[in-house]
């Protein structure tokens, strides 16, 4: 028997597969395919303090093996997600959620990490400073060491759960910002948001997207994502849960391998949205292939000497 | 819930009917209704990445129609599709016309590959005992596709914006003449906005969007209507005239 359980800060996992945040909604969506019951947990979709209705559209483009995305973070506001969207979600998922956590300035990065963190179904909070999405903050928080520190500071200070960092791709030194959130009282890393991106219609010879760039995401971008959870393993003693275009079991393997303790699942839920159901049936087989019984014992096997 | 299902359907037919306009014939069992989408997966690889959202043309019995043209390389792989090769779909996606009006008259405008949903419409319209009037627009002669079989359920009206066919103009040009107290459209967003600001009542009709997933979980395809945020997706593609915010 494979041992598939993982431990992050305020979360036993019986699996390490988690659908990303706005690839997933608030998951209810998706307990229509399968019992949401069989994932590790759920990242719930970025939440601010006011509801946003987001950037205009056209927001979707296509590249080869990805996508990208320039939805900016649509949402009902952080009181409707907690008396509405988890009462829904509730209905059909029976443990904690990591609740995604967005703003424009720190003060409403805290005040919307306070009303998360008094909601009984969140297990820890996952603090995005990387949304490539919005004008201000978002990932410019995550682009700058003391920034970043400055806003993880401010939520740890607040949260009475754990928290959680997701880090942006667009930075020069990605240790330097994990460093700084490890310092900062970050308990754990979630790493890597999506990489800054454009596509242009030869037709109207225009951005695809209305806004111009948007988040790209996807198989495309994975050899990427493992090299920085790669050098960040090195860097840091704070758990890593890792994304960036896993599609399948193996996927999840290769970013154990670089040092994720747990992982996201992303676009792959939009292609099919029985992914991770897949991914979590799929996971004892892969890893018996491999001879791993227990998934822990995996973790960072890549910086093995 | 339990409404959207993720199927393989068996290719029965896939002919060319029109300048780059493609016939496809799946088998299943099917509870589509008109304006629905289906959103399909091209390849069996990561390239093209994301589904293509197509509407349903028709269904018959265990067989679903759709009608689609080549603009680019994830229709273009459709088109080489053989058949006896299965197809990755979503299906039972949007919410439909709503077929639940009063009025009598009805037309219905479609323009380019916006003609093809209006088919199944107007076969379910013509069994509620509802007089229709079919107004189609293509750019040439030899884009035109589907007069005939719409010849069955209405007059129809076509118009081509060069003039190599009918009445040379816009479905506009049409629609002003024709008298009717309800209308249902399918189009490009430049029609459908011309056909909103002279009819802002009365009227229904469906709008195309880049979609990231087709069933509600990305806001990939979220607008603005008088009634709230809206996903095409789900909650479209069809809007009530009264709901569309003329921008
Ligand atoms: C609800 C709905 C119903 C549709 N029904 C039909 C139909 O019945 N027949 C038909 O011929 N076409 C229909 N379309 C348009 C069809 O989805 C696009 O023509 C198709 O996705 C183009 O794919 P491509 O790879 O050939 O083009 P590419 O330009 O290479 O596609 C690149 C990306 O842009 C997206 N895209 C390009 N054009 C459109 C568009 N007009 N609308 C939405 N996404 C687009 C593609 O899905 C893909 O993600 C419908 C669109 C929607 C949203
Ligand atoms: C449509 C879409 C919406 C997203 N919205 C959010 C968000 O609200 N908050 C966030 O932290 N990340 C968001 N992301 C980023 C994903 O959570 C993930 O980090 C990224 O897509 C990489 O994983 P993937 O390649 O598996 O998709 C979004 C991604 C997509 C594709
Ligand atoms: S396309 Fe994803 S919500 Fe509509």
């Amino acid at each position: 028997m494979s041992n598939l359980r993982v431990k992050l800060p305020g979360l036993e996992l019986d699996n390490p597969v988690i659908p990303a945040s706005g690839t997933y909604g608030f998951g209810y969506e998706f307990a229509q395919f399968y019992d949401i019951n069989i994932l590790g947990s759920i990242m719930t979709k970025g939440t601010t303090l006011e509801s946003r209705f987001g950037n205009p559209t056209p927001r979707i483009a296509e590249a080869s093996s990805g996508m990208l995305n320039s939805v900016g973070l649509q949402n009902p506001g952080v009181e409707k997600v907690v008396t509405e969207e988890f009462v829904k979600l509730a209905k059909h998922f029976n443990k904690k959620v990591i609740a995604n956590v967005s703003g424009s300035t720190i003060e409403e990065y805290v005040e919307t990490a306070k009303i998360f963190s008094d909601s009984e179904i969140v297990g820890a909070l996952e603090v995005n400073i990387s949304c490539p999405n919005v004008k201000c903050g978002g990932m410019a928080f995550g682009t700058s060491p003391a920034m970043a520190s400055e806003v993880t500071k401010a939520v740890k200070k607040v949260s009475k759960k754990p928290i959680y960092v997701k880090l942006s791709p667009n930075v020069t030194d990605i240790v330097e910002i994990a460093k700084a959130v490890e310092e900062a009282g970050a308990d754990a890393i979630t790493m890597i948001n999506t990489l800054l991106g454009m596509r242009i219609d030869l037709k109207t010879g225009k951005p695809v997207l209305a806004n111009k760039m948007g988040g790209f995401s996807g198989p495309a971008i994975k050899p990427v994502a493992l090299r920085m959870i790669y050098q960040v393993y090195e860097a840091v003693n704070i758990p890593i849960i890792g994304m960036g275009g896993i599609m399948d079991a193996e996927d999840v393997l290769e970013f154990i391998f670089a040092g994720a303790t747990a992982v996201a699942v992303g676009s792959a839920n939009l292609i099919d949205p029985y992914a991770c159901k897949k991914i979590i049936e799929e996971l004892p087989l892969v890893m018996k292939k491999y001879n791993i019984e227990n998934l822990e014992d995996a973790i960072g096997r890549a910086h093995n000497e | 819930m339990l409404y959207i299902k993720m199927k393989k359907l068996k290719i029965l037919s896939n002919d060319m009917i029109a300048k780059d306009v493609y016939e496809m014939v799946l088998k299943g069992d099917f509870n589509l209704r008109p304006g629905q989408f289906i959103n399909i997966k091209v390849s069996d690889y990561d390239v093209p990445f994301l589904r293509r959202p197509i509407s349903v043309a028709d269904v018959f019995e265990d067989q679903l129609t759709i009608i689609y043209k080549v603009v680019g390389k994830g229709t273009e792989i459709l088109s080489k599709k053989e058949v006896g090769e299965e197809l990755d779909c979503l299906l039972n996606l949007g919410n439909g016309y709503d077929l639940n009006i009063e009025s009598k008259n009805i037309v219905l405008v479609g323009g380019g590959v916006g003609v093809p949903p209006l088919l199944y419409l107007a076969k379910e319209l013509k069994k509620l005992g509802k007089n229709l009037t079919i107004v189609l627009g293509f750019n040439s002669k030899e884009d035109i596709f589907l007069e005939e079989e719409f010849s069955k359920y209405g007059n129809v009206f076509i118009t081509t914006t060069d003039g190599t066919y009918g009445t040379k103009g816009l479905v506009t040009t049409i629609l002003d003449k024709l008298e009717f107290d309800y209308y249902m459209t399918c189009g490009p967003e430049k029609m459908l906005l011309a056909i909103l600001k002279s009819y802002p009542t009365n009227g229904q009709l469906s709008f195309e969007e880049r979609m990231g997933c087709g069933f509600g979980a990305c806001m990939g395809c979220s607008c603005k209507t008088l009634t709230g945020y809206k996903r095409i997706c789900v909650e479209g593609p069809v809007m009530k005239s009264e709901e569309v915010i003329y921008e």
